[in-house]
């Protein structure tokens, strides 16, 4: 009777030597099954963690790891005295900051919007159409934006031009950069963002809706006492994990819109790093760039995580 | 919710749906308009009659960017990453998933952070580089598939379906002498294909988009897939890009309609099954996000 006596094992605080052995044995099949895939996580997520050594050398790569040499936290000091530095952070912040800020309440209010409709059908339709977007790549997006926007018979400039004024250069300029990154995140991204908030407002009791309506409450009232209150902690989630996104997030984006016109307010982290890095073989100072990167953004998680626990919200760990 | 059927209320339905509806159109108004404009010609196009129905109808776009290899060849290979990934991706995601939705397995958390730990931090763009260079895989087919094999995000939508299924289900077949394997491959998988179906779903979507693996791993060209040939083609002839590496089949800029067409082309596979999945796409969102 086997099953009768492993939860009691595991009851008793089943680390006692021979519990504990018995129950890694009698699971070693869902070990094989996990093996793959936790090969997979050491060699091509923990391996390069380690890797970030490298950042700490003169990585030459015929000689190798063990045998670079140790030039501790030369690079770094290079990356803070390089003038692009400032350039970098300043459009990477900048590019963060419009997405929190311009980004990140589309897809609650489109939430909202959607969660007011009540013919099922029509809501399906209108999900079914903003959902699109997410699924083309980022090639697609920025393809399509090209076409578009292009000075040589783009439709906008076009239309523009039909309504008597001046063609615009969107795809080179430096002052529609910023504003095209972030339209084309909020179209490809914030139909399918509505999902996560969406579930979270079917969970509302509609008996609050009810007794707001007794109270004489409107529509808009209602959205802004109960339903948003009651969707405050996924946002605080979603908050934290974006903000470890920050400056993750993007490369395929950026780097598809990068051109030299463009370069002062487009460069980021991640696009320098490639550039730096690969193109011109730099290893270990982009490591060292890429290092300084993550290491903020993991902060800026712990950061956001720690202070929502504060305010009393739950944090993601 | 019960009909408030208030005059405030109504005008609200009335603002909020059409607000909708454009919101909806916008979505997807650049698509409909790159598709049209892939089947007209470049007179057409120019003659600025054109938005969204073109009045004459051509395949010349397309017969120009069939009439080299290519397309097909991108096409070939992108079919190919795409059928092949989702396999071995499914594969060990499902296995390492199941594994870890067993509660009684020790290290179970340790795991689970391991995996939870790569979602926020990340050694970087080179260190992975040169792992991957470090087991020979640059400029191989499986360049594009192993370095990205498994989602983390994927793995934990997977592991909660698992862990949600009826324990009673497991423990009768423990109890009829199945082994793991036994339980997994006759009993859990048939009663997942839900879930497997939607997480297979959103790994063909990112290996049909695959661009970021194939430019820093792929050195021959003939290996790129179709997202790579779509910048060359529509980003990079327009002149205005970064790097202009690699500029060899088409010599002077295409013209819009042959962009357009590439766009399709490279489009097509997505908005053809996307109809009869979409409702699958958004469940299995949901599925692991919000205990995720």
């Amino acid at each position: 009777m086997r099953e009768a006596t492993a939860p009691n094992t595991m009851a008793a605080g089943g680390k006692t030597g021979s519990g504990l052995m018995k129950r890694i044995v009698k699971n070693r099949a869902l070990y094989l099954m996990i093996l793959p895939g936790f090969l997979f996580f050491v060699i091509f997520k923990y391996v390069p963690m380690g890797g970030l050594v490298i950042a700490l050398q003169d990585y030459q790569p015929y000689q190798g790891i063990l045998n670079s040499p140790w030039v501790g936290l030369k690079h770094f000091r290079k990356l803070f005295a390089d003038p692009q530095f400032f350039m970098i952070l300043r459009n990477t912040l900048v590019l963060f900051a419009m997405n929190l800020a311009f980004f990140f309440p589309v897809p609650i209010i489109l939430a909202l919007m959607l969660n007011e409709v009540r013919n099922q059908l029509f809501k399906r339709t209108i999900q079914t159409m903003v959902y699109i977007p997410h699924f083309m790549s980022w090639v697609i997006i920025v393809s399509i934006s090209f076409v578009i926007l292009s000075m040589d018979r783009g439709i906008l400039n076009e239309l523009l031009v039909m309504m008597g004024f001046e063609k615009i250069n969107f795809l080179m300029s430096k002052e529609w950069f910023r504003p095209m990154y972030i339209l084309q995140i909020i179209w490809r991204e914030a139909g399918w963002g509505t999902i996560i908030y969406l579930a979270a407002m079917a969970a509302i009791d509609p008996g609050l809706y009810e007794a707001a309506r007794m109270d004489g409450a409107k529509r808009l009232h209602q959205i802004w006492h109960i339903t948003l209150p009651s969707i405050r902690n996924v946002i605080v989630v979603l908050l934290i994990l974006k903000l470890g996104d920050v400056l993750e997030l993007g490369f395929e984006h950026v780097y598809l819109l990068l051109n030299a016109m463009n370069r002062e307010v487009a460069e980021i982290f991640d696009t320098y790093v490639y550039t730096a890095g690969l193109r011109q073989g730099q290893f270990s100072y982009s490591t060292a760039v890429g290092f300084f990167k993550s290491v903020v953004g993991l902060i800026l998680v712990m950061a956001a995580n720690w202070l929502a626990k504060k305010a009393g919200e739950e944090g993601i760990y | 919710m019960v009909q408030d059927k208030s005059i405030g209320s109504r005008l609200f339905d009335i603002a909020n749906c059409t607000l909708l509806a454009l919101i909806g159109l916008a979505a997807i108004l650049p698509f409909i308009h790159v598709i049209a404009g892939s089947f007209t010609t470049v007179a057409e196009l120019a003659s600025k009659r054109f938005v969204l129905i073109p009045t004459k109808w051509s395949l010349d776009a397309y017969r120009y960017i069939f009439s080299t290899n290519t397309v097909f060849r991108a096409m070939a290979v992108s079919i190919g990453v795409t059928t092949l990934g989702t396999a071995f991706s499914m594969l060990l995601t499902s296995l390492m998933a199941y594994g870890l939705s067993r509660r009684d397995l020790v290290g179970r958390s340790g795991i689970m952070f391991m995996v939870v730990f790569t979602m926020l931090f990340s050694g970087g763009m080179i260190p992975t580089f040169l792992v991957v260079k470090a087991l020979w895989l640059v400029d191989t087919y499986a360049a594009l598939v192993v370095p990205t094999a498994i989602n983390a995000f994927n793995l934990i939508i997977m592991r909660n379906f698992f862990q949600n299924l009826p324990e009673g289900i497991e423990e009768s077949a423990k109890i009829d002498g199945s082994s793991d394997w036994g339980i997994l491959f006759r009993i859990v998988i048939p009663l997942s294909m839900p879930a497997i179906a939607t997480i297979s779903l959103f790994y063909a979507v990112t290996y049909w988009n695959t661009y970021l693996p194939a430019i820093l791993y792929l050195n021959d060209a003939a290996k790129w897939p179709i997202q790579v040939i779509l910048r060359q083609i529509v980003i990079l002839a327009s002149g205005l890009a970064a790097d202009t590496s690699g500029l060899d089949d088409y010599v002077r800029p295409p013209e819009q309609t042959i962009k357009m067409a590439v766009i399709v082309v490279a489009t097509l596979p997505i908005l053809i099954v996307y109809p009869f999945l979409q409702k699958h796409f958004a469940k299995g969102a949901l599925l692991g996000s919000i205990k995720g």
